[in-house]
């Protein structure tokens, strides 16, 4: 649905240029909640208003739904735009228009005129939850609901996509899910592919389906997040999944299994510690629930150096476990069986 | 020397500053019609011609943006260091093309348009800058075009901004017209010369005083009210336009 190949951005010029996309590609398929992680500074903001041109490339290509925006005259990119709903952090809202008026500035803009515009904006403030608030104006809503009138601005057009830039992250944690939700439902009902970015993990164990990380204006990793959660050293699930410090006794083996889908439902540890008689402790885990699956890591230590259990661990990566031995802080080993 | 003990003084009075009134409204009135026509697009140009403005490439060539933007800061700057007691002289000959007259209150409104043209196309500048880039970028990401971006958010957006300047404006605009009287440009302005200087009256003098105020005085509680009406924020509206330097 986007297929970013290549982009590179440089602001300025000379000595002072700097690069705010180096050699990034990307691929989010139809139907789908891809989220962009990275800290600020990262690119996320410039890598978004890539995806619609508000931010034209230095090179590389931005295909959307089998067009590329990169080739196309202005005029016929203001077209192009109209299947791209845009949401904001600071929702960016007309102060001097309702929330309905706010919604109808987006129909007004594709040319929807008089009562198509009132019943279509209305109809889509429901859809958003916020029938009741229509006559009222932004500084008199809260912010999530402000985000909801973003939201409902960037649907009004019929979009296929919708771009969120840092959408929740002026809002407290409850409000966050409660918006999170509502791109969720959207995402469903409406069978809209999402991209947003974020710096926050816990938006990314929520809502996306796919992930991309960002550091430094280039893309380190990206993929489902089943396949990430089955791919050794991964830092998105790392973080995504944190287990803190690594403290181990010298002599003993420490592991992190990485386990989702069905293998987060048996009793893996007991089962090590009854078959092969292993006094098994457990360092640290984080269990999440993603994509409606238990996803998580354990950190373990097992006596012994690594050579001694290496049986266990092969039993382990039998049974469709990640198995990484860890050492001193480092991956040393990983690899699936 | 006019003696208020003298039998028709008082309607005299009365009706000198009934028409000088009158004069005023009228060349103040159209004078602030035409600043706004021109001052409006002016100073919406004078933003969007900037560097990263929205009309930066005018049919997609940038020089062209840089060179409208050089010259009508120039024109603006221009406009706005002549003293007006100058420009109205110097005006003298484009009055006449334009009006076939430099004498009268029809007259006056062409310095009068001259000198608040480039004056009120500042403040909409100023409101303008004050419109969040945000949300020029959010009507973008709808496909707006430029136009519908200054229809539908510059303007409306810094409404309540623009009214205040504009305030501003038409009190400068009155305090020059009292200049006009000087020149045989009619309205209060020439009744003070006339009868409260040259025929030393201080009751008219008072009087023109007291009537500028008062008008003055209606038309800044006028924009305060509709820069309040037509601000949705919580807090009130206060005035942000800078106070013109008295000139």
């Amino acid at each position: 649905m986007i297929s970013v190949k290549h982009v590179f951005k440089t602001f300025g010029s000379g000595a002072a240029a700097t690069t705010a996309l180096d050699d990034v590609s990307l691929e989010v398929a139809r139907g789908e909640i891809f989220g962009v992680i990275g800290q600020s500074g990262a690119g996320k903001s410039t890598l978004i208003r890539v995806i619609n041109l508000l931010e034209r490339p230095s090179s590389g290509t931005v295909t959307v739904d089998g067009e590329e925006l990169t080739r196309l005259s202005p005029d016929q990119l203001r077209l192009a735009r109209r299947k791209i709903g845009m949401v904001f952090q600071h929702f960016n809202l007309l102060a001097g228009r309702t929330a309905q008026g706010n919604v109808e500035l987006g129909l007004e803009i594709v040319g929807v005129s008089g009562a198509e515009r009132r019943r279509r904006s209305l109809e889509i403030l429901d859809l958003v939850g916020l029938a009741d608030k229509a006559g009222a104006y932004p500084a008199e809503l809260s912010g999530g609901q402000k985000q909801r009138v973003g939201i409902a601005r960037a649907l009004a057009g019929n979009p296929k996509i919708l771009l969120s830039d840092e959408a929740t992250s002026a809002l407290d944690p409850e409000t966050t899910r409660s918006i999170l939700d509502l791109v969720k439902t959207i995402n469903v009902q409406l069978g809209l592919t999402v991209l947003l970015i974020t710096h926050e993990m816990d938006v990314v164990k929520r809502v996306c389906d796919s992930a991309a990380m960002l550091e430094n204006g280039r893309i380190l990793e990206q993929g489902s997040i089943v396949s990430l959660l089955s791919t050794p050293g991964s830092r998105l699930v790392h973080e995504l999944f944190p287990l803190g410090e690594i403290a181990p006794h010298p002599g003993n083996t420490v592991i992190e299994i990485t386990f989702s889908g069905g293998s987060a439902d048996r009793p893996v540890i007991a089962q090590l510690a009854r078959t092969y008689g292993l006094d098994v402790s457990i360092l640290g885990a984080a269990v999440e629930t993603i994509g409606g699956n238990q996803a998580g890591r354990t950190r373990l230590e097992l006596p012994g150096t690594p050579l001694a259990n290496a049986a266990p661990i092969a039993d382990l990566r039998g049974q469709g476990l990640l198995v990484e031995i860890v050492g001193d802080g480092a991956v040393v080993e990983g690899s699936r069986a | 020397m006019i003696d208020p003990a003298a039998p028709g003084f008082w309607p005299g009075l009365f009706q000198v500053l009934l028409v000088g009134t009158g004069e005023t409204l009228y060349m103040v009135g159209v004078a602030v019609l035409f600043t706004v026509l021109v001052g409006l697009p002016l100073g919406v140009l004078l933003v969007g011609t900037e560097r990263g403005g929205l009309f930066e490439a005018p049919f997609g060539y940038r020089p062209l943006g840089r060179v409208i933007n050089r010259v009508l800061e120039f024109i603006v700057n221009l406009g706005r260091s002549v003293p007006f007691i100058i420009l109205m002289v110097a005006l003298i000959p484009f009055t006449r093309l334009v009006v076939g007259t430099f004498i009268g209150s029809t007259a006056a409104i062409v310095p009068l348009a001259v000198v608040a043209i480039p004056f009120f196309a500042r403040m909409v500048e100023i409101a303008i800058k004050e419109v969040d880039s945000g949300l020029i970028e959010a009507a973008e990401s709808l496909g707006a075009t430029r136009w519908q971006i200054v229809a539908k958010v510059l303007v409306p957006e810094s409404l309540s901004t623009l009214i205040l300047g504009l305030s501003t404006t038409v009190t400068s605009i009155i305090n020059f017209s009292a200049m006009v009287g000087t020149v045989a440009g009619g309205g209060l302005g020439q009744v003070a010369i006339q009868y409260g200087y040259q025929r030393y009256s201080t009751i008219h003098m008072v009087a023109v005083i007291i009537l500028i105020f008062i008008i003055v005085m209606m038309l800044q509680g006028l924009a305060t009210w509709l820069a309040r009406r037509f601000s949705h924020r919580t807090r009130p509206a206060r005035s942000r336009v800078a106070v013109p330097p008295a000139i």
